[in-house]
């Protein structure tokens, strides 16, 4: 990899790094997103039922949240700084638009989550039970704000709305379609919801393993069926999500959506192919096989007859890359649907008691762990390789937005830099996960 | 009402609170292991800014955020131009939080030592790079028609290294302050013995900027338009120097007076570059104002009414927090906390 960042420019070299720190920091939020709701609804129910058995539960999986939000906390930071440095001629065209909403999730949701995250780790003693709770509910309503106005920036990017080209850059000229941007919305339960199901994979995953072991069964059977439940609704509302976002893709960035399935030619009633092998270099797909009737049309446009852009419908100076979106979008479908399935079945067995029996079930959610974190970070390279090569999708392209007096030493400085410490960082929070999940709840 | 003029005075107050907040964390980084000796006592030093750094932090990125949204041509210019220092700041950041968060928990001791020299350095970093950019930005860039293009060693001249060492010392203070008040026994004696050191320090390195920032940088010329605003620059010699006499007897109100000597110290710089937010050394044409890089009125004005709904809430709970937490954490609660 070193040499073939050696080769490779300003450019280049600013969208790996972009990448490389954007993609880092969404291993620690997801798992935020949704873990801070699972503690709240645990410590509310200790302090509605006084069952002993909910506050450690919120004290338990409330100390595997703040180790990783401290990494989300800390590698946030580069992702700001990185607008200005690496992104400096985009910042200064759009800045007028892109800037508030940025502004405002720092305003609104930043210092709400961690004010509050430290009246919860340290408030124990000094708060009533209920303001203890409230403290946590204050924390997911600060995450998920953040996340809401990170989206309505990206969601800019992605359909960019309430502005006019004036004086050579972007102004803002209704910050009400810019609040209420339909496609960011979507993006926005899209994102929060997979991250719901991050954060449950992950509780019943780490129970299954102490399930296994026969420790704290009580304890972590609770566990399990809380996440199992939260996984299970979360899921089919992700999948709800996902196809009113394919839906607004399709409508607004044909290319993106025609990338997503490899579509070459335009057609109405379009089938959905099971079995495709793109081949990008002659413009077709070298395999196509198991069609289903009308389902791509019916994907795209909720109609089966309606009539879905081919990608040589564009200059190919204006198409995304299809392999990487193509594939990264099959894969995340696929484990879509296999969340729905595996969360059904555990909400299932958990009601019937029946996880104890059923160890080989207990061995896969396990090892399901990882499954969630790999769909999301997919997901997030659909939209952002699917925008390409616009940075603001119809209005900048990539390439216009890279910082002017940068040079690519500099860059490839930053990048290893970053690259080592994140390497650090990244093992230390296995081990730090593995260890505090490893060692179970208190006494 | 003019929103640029506005949001200058709203950015110059927001970098202010953040390094007068972050400013004792940081300082407490700075100092802690020459204050704490024994295993409770590094743990007494490091819990004393526990339940405050991150949101002190938080600053810095609504100060970034701010100038992104007000001025993102300023935002463009200064973070592209300063990009090694910017991201030296960014791992120093990096490195002290996690440290921070995780020393107490590594289980292996060399682990341990490793993120306890982390949090040391990594306090060290942020505040020696902020300083170094800001001198520069107080002392103007030598930038033209294509901008600033040199790099971290360009950064580096006598005034800005000497800003850099008055913001070390300055929150090296600050730090020794908050623990000589928020530690007991043998670390409160040792934190008001260095901060009584580290005083004389600051004393005659903000003697020396205020001096020497009348050669070497145009920060007066405002001063001399309107000479009621010197009250600033001497607000900050006032408080510093009382912070020094009410140390010994009222260390928190001492605190609050290096709190404010921080605070109108930056205030103080950015009164001088006013109405420039980046300015050139070579020629004021050049120079990044808040007129040549602001956002348009109509973003300027939902961004008043964004600041004027949160910041009050924000601060109204801060407050609220430093209150709850105005007695030191003691050992149950840093057992509770899970961070222990």
């Amino acid at each position: 990899m070193l040499e073939f960042a050696g080769m490779m420019d300003v450019l280049a070299l600013s969208r790996l790094q972009f990448a490389v720190t954007a993609m880092f920091h969404f291993l620690f939020v997801p798992l935020t997103l949704g873990l801070c709701l699972l503690v709240a609804w645990m410590e509310t129910v200790y302090v509605r039922t006084g069952d002993a058995d909910h506050l450690r539960m919120a004290r338990f999986w409330g100390k595997l949240f703040l180790i990783n939000f401290a990494l989300g906390v800390v590698t946030g930071l580069t992702l700001e700084f990185q607008f200005g440095t690496n992104w400096a001629r985009y910042a200064a065209y759009v800045g007028d638009v892109f800037g508030a909403p940025l502004a405002i999730e720092a305003l609104a949701a930043f210092f709400l989550e961690s004010t509050f995250l430290a009246v919860w780790i340290f408030g124990w003693n000094r708060i009533s039970p209920r303001a203890h709770a409230a403290a946590m509910w204050l924390v997911s309503l600060g995450v998920n704000m953040s996340a809401l106005w990170i989206i309505l920036a990206n969601g800019w990017m992605q359909h960019p709305v309430g502005h006019i080209i004036s004086g050579g850059r972007a102004e803002m000229t209704d910050f009400a379609a810019l609040a209420f941007n339909y496609h960011a919305w979507l993006q926005f339960f899209h994102t929060i919801f997979a991250g719901y199901v991050v954060a449950g994979f992950f509780v019943m995953g780490i129970s299954a393993w102490h399930l296994l072991k026969k420790n704290e069964t009580v304890f972590f059977k609770k566990s399990f069926r809380a996440a199992a439940v939260f996984s299970f609704a979360s899921s089919l509302a992700l999948f709800g999500a996902g196809d009113f976002s394919g839906v607004s893709v399709a409508e607004l960035q044909p290319a993106k959506f025609a990338a997503m399935e490899s579509v070459w030619e335009t057609r109405s009633s379009a089938p959905y192919i099971l079995l495709t092998v793109p081949d990008p270099a002659n413009e077709k797909n070298s395999v196509e096989a198991l069609k289903i009737p009308y389902l791509l049309s019916l994907m795209a446009f909720h109609r089966p007859d309606s009539e879905v852009k081919g990608l040589k419908d564009f200059p190919a100076a204006d198409r995304p890359p299809v392999l990487p979106v193509f594939l990264s979008f099959r894969t995340m479908i696929a484990l879509g649907m296999l969340f729905i399935f595996l969360s059904g079945l555990a909400v299932w067995f958990s009601k019937k008691d029946l996880l104890e029996a059923r160890p080989r079930f207990l061995k896969i959610m396990l090892y399901a762990i990882p499954l969630p974190y790999i769909a999301i970070q997919l997901g997030w390279l659909v939209t952002e390789v699917g925008r390409q090569p616009w940075l603001v999708y119809g209005l900048m392209r990539t390439s216009e937005g890279v910082s002017a007096s940068l040079s690519a030493g500099q860059v490839r400085v930053s990048l290893a830099g970053l690259v080592a410490l994140y390497t650090a960082l990244g093992a230390l929070d296995v081990y730090l996960l593995a260890g505090t999940a490893r060692k179970g709840p208190e006494a | 009402m003019d929103y640029a003029k506005l949001w200058f005075a709203l950015w110059g107050i927001l970098w202010a609170v953040y390094f007068a907040l972050d400013g004792f964390d940081l300082g407490v980084g700075m100092v802690w292991r020459a204050v704490a000796r024994t295993e409770e006592e590094k743990s007494g030093a490091a819990a004393s800014i526990f339940p405050f750094w991150d949101g002190n932090e938080v600053w810095l990125v609504a100060a970034g955020g701010i100038t992104f949204a007000a001025f993102p041509g300023a935002y463009a210019a200064m973070f592209s131009w300063f990009y090694s220092a910017m991201f030296l700041a960014l791992f120093g950041l990096i490195l002290r939080g996690v440290s921070l968060e995780f020393m107490r928990k590594a289980p292996g001791t060399r682990l341990k030592a490793l993120l306890e020299a982390g949090f040391t350095a990594g306090s060290f970093l942020p505040a020696l790079v902020f300083g170094i950019a800001f001198g520069n930005i107080f002392r103007g860039l030598p930038s033209g028609p294509s901008g600033y293009e040199g790099n971290l060693p360009g950064l580096i001249n006598s005034y800005s290294l000497l800003f850099a060492a008055l913001f070390a010392s300055l929150f090296a203070f600050h730090g020794s302050l908050w623990l000589s008040f928020k530690t007991s026994g043998p670390p409160s004696a040792r934190a008001s013995a260095l901060a009584k050191k580290l005083w004389n320090a600051a004393a005659v390195l903000v003697a020396a900027v205020f001096i020497y920032s009348a050669f070497d940088t145009a920060l007066y010329n405002n001063y001399f338009n309107r000479k009621h605003l010197f009250v600033i620059p001497l607000l900050c010699v006032i408080s510093l120097a009382a912070a020094r006499f009410l140390a010994a007897r009222r260390p928190a109100a001492a605190f609050a007076c290096s709190m404010a000597a921080i605070a109108s110290l930056l205030v103080s710089g950015f009164i001088g570059i006013y109405p420039e937010l980046l300015p050139s050394r070579l020629d004021p044409v050049y120079s990044v104002t808040i007129f040549n890089s602001a956002s348009g009125p109509y973003t300027l004005k939902i961004m008043a009414r964004a600041a004027a709904l949160f910041l009050p809430l924000i601060m109204a709970y801060q407050f609220w927090v430093y209150r709850l937490f105005h007695s030191p954490l003691n050992p149950e609660e840093l057992k509770k906390s899970g961070i222990y």
